[in-house]
């Protein structure tokens, strides 16, 4: 189905059920109760989590695949998200020319610095991308402040053309952007019990288009282009004798994954109409680097989980305090509650990244292969007695 | 005029003249060695040939085209295939997959944007990669990675990379190099196989003269980067020059 082998098809079927229940998976513990600090299914975050996993699928097409380590790939997602606010101020608040628009400017945009930067390979081919990305963002941040809105940001204004919806803008208020009469921003809202969960227009679209892009991504890898892309990584002496001339394949890998960034960026607008130079900053290229680590170099699935885990504790362990903390632990005796406290304090709050840098540390030295290494080792603990009936001699690919 | 015409070829590394004034003429469909002993620049020549180095002087031409200035790609396309001295394979790549790359090379051309078919529904490369690994007595390992492949086996599957190709020159970097008795005598019977079944031209480089005396049809000696001798390998087992400088030391 879908031009799917089983496998694959199960996998895809598992992102589906995952996204889609999402609100719900998200929000396990109960409005009011201690640990509702820990439920992540506010439309924000989740809208987060399946926007940097189209970042992270995208970038992996390019790092999983054929090696190159792009240092600057948040110059596309910066490039998508401008594009898209523009798109609102002067055609129309919807969301589908938006977003079109920003995977096409991405794409532009990616096939110069890539032509550029793939002149060279391994470490000064990810220093050029880190110089081209600096230099967009020094760019948007003062440059071309017309375009870009410096400091302050690209956002929309009363007085924007958006010469397609101009009467129905007329109310009084800027517009939000949504998809034909859909707000972005609406929710419905399911009470059960002491249970909220709330199921957000911007989320679900955007949790439809990261589907997609997961779908495309298992279609690119399962490709002879997609091999090709991995004969790069593996070896691009024996490529070159076999007749095929690595360049174009890495740029177009490149340029696709571009293409992604650029979609994520302009979902992002999507959901929230502006646009920042911070977006395009070298640590938000680097963020996309460690999602994909942490999840898994070269895998279908991994990118996702890194982006979700990343997104999740940025946004989760950034918020505990040392209240709360005291919270956790005031069934203790005073002076261990204060130690048990001082103790865990730097890695909560603004220490998130302390408790990212612990993660990824122990992820890498102790799982090479990621977050899916982790599950794949778990898999095959439970399954280690029953392997030899249904080790059918399928296709040898790289693992979900 | 043979397929392959090299005339004045010199290549220089800084103070080494790793070639002087190289000339070969390798007919079509014939097997020929190039012998001397190490550091003679027998793979300096094989780099010349295929783009990898690019000559000081002389010419290269390839069925009447001239092969410098092009890209190791584009020689390759024009149907020069090369096995390395070490096996250059795709160590991350199964067997399968190995042999698939060569075929679509071969079918498709220099680049293909194919991203959406799924590769291992196209039967045509799929079968063409098997016959092929059936034939390298490969076809039970076609799921390992290559990487995982003994030195033996690596070898045979970049020579069946290279055959799948259909290439018309197929250049052998010593092929037996660091194989045992047994792998190496399956390794001549094999390329004498080659021979037999198709229209190609081998040019070989080895060490071995067993090899060398089983398949060769001429023979070039080449010392310190200039062709000492150039005969059948009748005459050349006799040639003085030749035992003085090469044979007398391996034999
Ligand atoms: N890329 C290179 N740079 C510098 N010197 C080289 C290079 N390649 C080969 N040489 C030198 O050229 C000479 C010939 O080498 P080579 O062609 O590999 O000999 P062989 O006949 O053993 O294959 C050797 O002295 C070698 O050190
Ligand atoms: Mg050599």
């Amino acid at each position: 189905m879908l031009g799917l082998s089983k496998k694959d098809l199960n996998l895809l079927f598992i992102v589906f059920v995952l996204t889609m229940c999402a609100p719900f998976i998200l929000n396990p513990f109960p409005e009011g109760s201690a640990m509702a600090q820990f439920n992540a299914g506010y439309p924000d975050l989740m809208q987060r989590f399946v926007i940097f996993g189209i970042f992270a699928i995208g970038f992996n097409i390019l790092f999983g695949l054929t090696g190159y380590l792009s240092f600057g790939h948040a110059a596309f997602l910066g490039v998508g998200s401008y594009s898209a606010v523009w798109m609102f101020k002067l055609l129309s608040m919807n969301v589908i020319p938006a977003i079109v628009l920003s995977v096409m400017v991405a794409g532009l945009f990616s096939v110069l610095i890539g032509y550029i930067s793939l002149r060279r390979s391994g470490i000064y081919f990810s220093i050029l991308t880190l110089a081209f990305a600096q230099m967009s963002f020094a760019l948007a941040y003062s440059v071309l402040t017309p375009v870009t809105g410096g400091e302050t940001g690209l956002q929309l204004a009363l007085n924007d053309p958006r010469i397609l919806d101009g009467a129905a803008s007329s109310a009084g208020n800027i517009p939000v952007p949504g998809l034909f009469g859909l707000e972005m921003r609406d929710s419905t809202f399911l009470r059960l019990g002491d249970w909220v969960f709330t199921f957000n227009v911007g989320y679900y679209f955007s949790a439809v288009i990261m589907l997609l892009s997961f779908y495309l991504a298992i279609r690119i890898f399962r490709s002879p282009f997609g091999m090709m892309l991995r004969a790069i990584k593996s070896n691009q002496q024996r490529m070159n004798y076999t007749g095929l001339n690595p360049k174009p394949y890495t740029l177009a890998a490149f340029v696709i994954s571009g293409m992604y960034a650029g979609l994520a960026g302009g979902l992002m607008a999507a959901m929230d109409p502006l646009a920042g130079a911070e977006r395009m900053f070298w640590t938000a290229s680097g963020e996309v680097v460690l999602m994909t680590i942490l999840g898994g170099v070269g895998t279908l699935i991994g990118p996702v989980l890194g982006a979700g885990l990343i997104k999740y504790m940025e946004n989760i362990i950034s918020k505990i305090n040392s209240e709360i903390l005291h919270g956790w632990f005031a069934f203790m005796p005073d002076g261990i509650e204060d130690f048990m406290v001082a103790i865990v304090y730097p890695f909560i709050g603004k220490g998130w990244h302390l408790t990212l840098g612990i993660v990824f540390m122990l992820v890498v030295i102790f799982l090479p292969g990621g977050l899916v290494e982790g599950g794949q080792r778990i898999a095959r603990m439970f399954r280690r007695k029953k392997t030899t009936q249904d080790n059918t001699p399928g296709t040898t690919e790289p693992a979900e | 005029m043979g397929i392959l015409e090299v005339k004045n070829v010199g290549k220089r590394f800084g103070g080494l003249q790793a070639l002087g004034d190289v000339n070969l003429s390798v007919a079509e469909n014939s097997v020929h060695a190039i012998i001397g002993p190490n550091g003679a620049g027998k793979s300096t020549l094989l780099n010349c040939l295929v783009g990898k180095l690019i000559p000081d002087t002389g010419s290269v031409m390839f069925d009447g085209q001239s092969v410098l200035g092009r890209l190791p790609h584009e020689i390759n396309q024009m149907g020069i295939s090369r096995v390395f001295q070490t096996p250059e394979i795709f160590g991350d790549l199964t067997v399968l997959e190995n042999m698939m790359i060569p075929c679509f090379a071969q079918r498709d051309g220099a680049f293909g944007l194919n991203a959406i078919a799924d590769m291992m529904k196209d039967r045509e490369i799929v079968d063409r990669a098997l016959d092929m690994l059936d034939e390298m007595n490969m076809l039970d390992k076609r799921e390992m990675h290559a990487a995982s492949l003994s030195r033996g086996d690596k070898r045979r599957l970049e020579i069946g990379m290279c055959l799948s190709q259909r290439p018309r020159l197929l250049l052998l970097d010593e092929p037996t190099a660091g194989m045992a008795r047994a792998d190496t005598n399956n390794t001549i019977d094999l390329l004498k196989q080659i021979k037999d079944e198709r229209d190609i031209t081998i040019a070989i480089i080895e060490h071995d003269m067993h090899v060398v005396f089983s398949l060769a049809e001429r023979i070039t000696v080449l010392a310190q980067g200039t062709p000492l001798v150039e005969d059948t390998p009748d005459k050349i087992k006799g040639h003085p020059k030749v035992r003085e400088a090469y044979l007398g030391e391996a034999a």
